[in-house]
């Protein structure tokens, strides 16, 4: 059915309504992080810009040093869970047993289970084998707990590819890790790389995990904005500035990937 | 020169067996189809061979070598499957170069291969071209190309025509037989259509329910059909079958009564057949002639004209539907009261348990 203009303006302000509502507290975050840590609790719009939050960020934390644990760790543990994910996915999508459905939802199931609730035992085997405020520890954890989903999108992306492909790559002669590696990860790689840009989003804002078992020298981004909120109390302006900081890196990067990850994640049947 | 040997090849999922125990010679450089009803395991069959599909129990032998346990990539066999397969992401070079390319043959010889498989199939001009920018024939035909640079020992078709438009596989029937002569090559060939089995086979294995029916010359079948299925399953339009009684045995063959008592002699030997027992007359639709003096008596239901010839549908020995063909230029036409007479060469006799009686002569080309 054809939408009235009437629909149609209705269908844009709803539109534009939600989107500015979920931008607002980004938005705000960032106005305030270029306020005075005066001005930084009353609601203007209009204030003097000045960068001094963001010094004093600087001056009191190691940005940098913050900054690339993130990015190692997210890139490990992305890439650690893919090295299991995309094997496991290929198993369950061509192979399939009778358990293979089991496998799955129990997988999915692990995920409902609160993280705090394995935070004692997890944090008891970290401090054994001296993983604790480490980035392999981390890189461990982020890939376990990204994993379920990692291996759901990937089998169902696998699912679209007709098993018809892969045969006849067998019949010339592919054994499995050529199959993988010439077959499927190309007819796939839409749907792989959304998934490992929804996993780097998902560790880069990890934030649990992150300020329990790290200290200083592996602690990411989530636990520099948390150093913030200090006992003192809070000082909005820097924290502001601090969780802007911390955000910024993974907006750019959501910004130029948005088109891949659109288009991976509506991924349609491979023709 | 490949020969393959099927001893007892069964396989079933679960409890449920879909092919029962087969066994069947292939020799170097046949060509043989298995036919079938859908559902009869034919595909199963092939997959079986190509080793797509684990053999539950049996022997698969190439070149008198067991391969049950070897995997699809190491059997040396290629395949064409009914949807083509062809790699998306490639162009057609490298989609029949794929091969090549995992066993690791220098490029320089890799295209010399892929250059003479496409001038062979006359696709040399689509080489740089995306299978979705192709039609469904030039892909039949990557597809095709894509098996032959291997030069396997078998070639394996899943039924690769049945996408294909009317025309098109007429014409594609034909470059494959050549492609056969051409190549030398064993191919195992898995089709519905008779058509298809009957003029490229040498060989045909019509299987039903996961059983071999018979293994023969396409005319073999034709003629000398070993029971009612075949007898049904082969030849279009389907051989008429009419209740019968034996009635005389005698040394120059059977005489059986027709449902209106009228007597027809066949030269067939009775066998086991006592004069009273129960039969079924098999006649196909070229064996029954509108004749003045003929006797039967039948009805026409429908006339169906192809052109150069026509089809009768006709009630007929309280037969709804008995088919005859004639000439096109027969004028007869829909609720004509006519007589027909049996041609007793083209008749077959099937006892009750739907075997066929031994013809007293064979058929000079289904020697």
């Amino acid at each position: 059915m054809e939408a009235t203009p009437l629909q149609r303006v209705l269908a844009t302000v709803i539109g534009w309504g939600v989107a500015l509502l979920l931008f607002f507290p980004i938005a705000w975050m960032v106005l305030t992080s270029f306020k005075s840590e005066g001005d930084a609790t009353s609601p203007h719009l209009l204030f003097s810009p000045t960068l001094e939050s963001y010094h004093d960020v600087f001056a009191r934390a190691d940005y940098v040093t913050f900054a690339l644990n993130s990015v190692i760790i997210s890139l490990g543990g992305t890439v650690l869970a893919l090295l299991f994910a995309i094997p496991a996915a290929y198993a369950m999508a061509f192979h399939p047993t009778h358990r293979t459905r089991g496998t799955l939802l129990w997988m999915l199931s692990t995920k409902m289970l609160p993280p705090v609730g394995v935070l004692m035992p997890i944090y008891m085997l970290f401090r054994t084998a001296g993983l604790l405020d480490s980035r392999s520890g981390l890189v461990m954890i982020y890939a376990l707990m990204n994993l379920p989903i990692i291996v759901w999108m990937l089998f169902t992306f696998y699912k679209e590819v007709p098993n018809e492909i892969l045969e006849a790559g067998r019949m010339d002669g592919a054994h499995t890790a050529s199959e993988v590696w010439f077959l499927l990860l190309p007819l796939t790689l839409p749907g792989v790389a959304s998934t490992g840009l929804l996993s780097l989003i998902l560790c880069w804002n990890e934030a649990f995990w992150s300020l329990n078992l790290t200290s200083a020298g592996a602690a990411p981004l989530t636990a520099f904005i948390a150093s913030f909120s200090s006992p003192e109390g809070l000082f909005f302006a820097k924290l502001s500035a601090a969780s802007t900081m911390a955000v910024a890196p993974i907006l750019v990067f959501g910004w130029f990937s948005q088109r891949q990850l659109v288009q991976g994640l509506t991924f349609g049947a491979v023709k | 020169m490949a020969t393959l040997t099927l001893r007892g090849l069964r396989k079933s999922y679960g409890s449920f067996e879909v092919i029962k125990g087969i066994d069947l010679a292939i020799a170097d450089r046949e060509f043989v189809v298995f036919v079938g009803p859908s559902g009869c395991g034919k595909s199963t069959l092939l997959r079986m061979i190509a080793g797509l599909e684990e053999i539950t129990s049996g022997d698969l032998q190439i070149d008198g070598k067991r391969v049950n346990q070897v995997g699809p990539a190491d059997r040396g066999l290629a395949m064409v499957f009914q949807s083509y397969a062809l790699y998306p992401h490639m162009t057609v070079r490298p989609n029949m170069g794929f091969a090549l390319r995992l066993a690791r043959v220098p490029k320089a010889e890799r295209n010399r291969k892929v250059d003479e498989a496409a001038r062979i199939l006359q696709l040399e001009p689509y080489l740089d071209r995306r299978p979705k920018d192709l039609s469904g024939g030039q892909r039949q035909r990557v597809a095709i190309g894509r098996a032959i640079v291997r030069q396997p020992k078998v070639f394996l078709f899943d039924e690769p025509l049945s996408n294909l438009d009317a025309a098109l596989r007429g014409q594609m029937r034909i470059e494959l037989s050549r492609l056969h002569e051409e190549l030398n090559a064993t191919m195992i060939y898995v089709t519905h259509d008779q058509v298809e089995a009957m003029t490229m086979a040498d060989k045909i294995v019509v299987l039903q329910a996961g059983r071999v029916e018979q293994v023969g010359s396409p005319l073999d079948l034709y003629h000398h059909p070993a029971n009612l299925f075949v007898a049904g399953f082969i030849g279009s339009p389907r051989m008429n079958m009419l209740p019968v009684h034996v009635a005389e045995t005698s040394g120059s063959g059977t005489i059986v009564s027709l449902p209106s008592r009228q007597r027809v002699t066949v030269p067939i030997t009775a066998g086991t057949a006592q004069p009273g027992d129960a039969a079924t007359l098999g006649i196909r639709p070229e064996g029954l002639h509108v004749d003045p003096d003929g006797p039967i008596t039948a009805t026409v239901t429908l006339v169906e004209r192809l052109g150069g010839l026509t089809l009768l549908h006709v009630r007929a020995e309280g037969e709804e539907a008995v088919t005859v063909q004639i000439e096109g230029s027969d004028p007869t036409g829909a609720h004509d009261q006519i007589r027909l007479a049996i041609d007793p060469a083209a008749c077959h006799l099937f006892d009750t348990a739907g075997r066929a009686l031994p013809h007293l002569v064979r058929h000079p080309l289904a020697a």
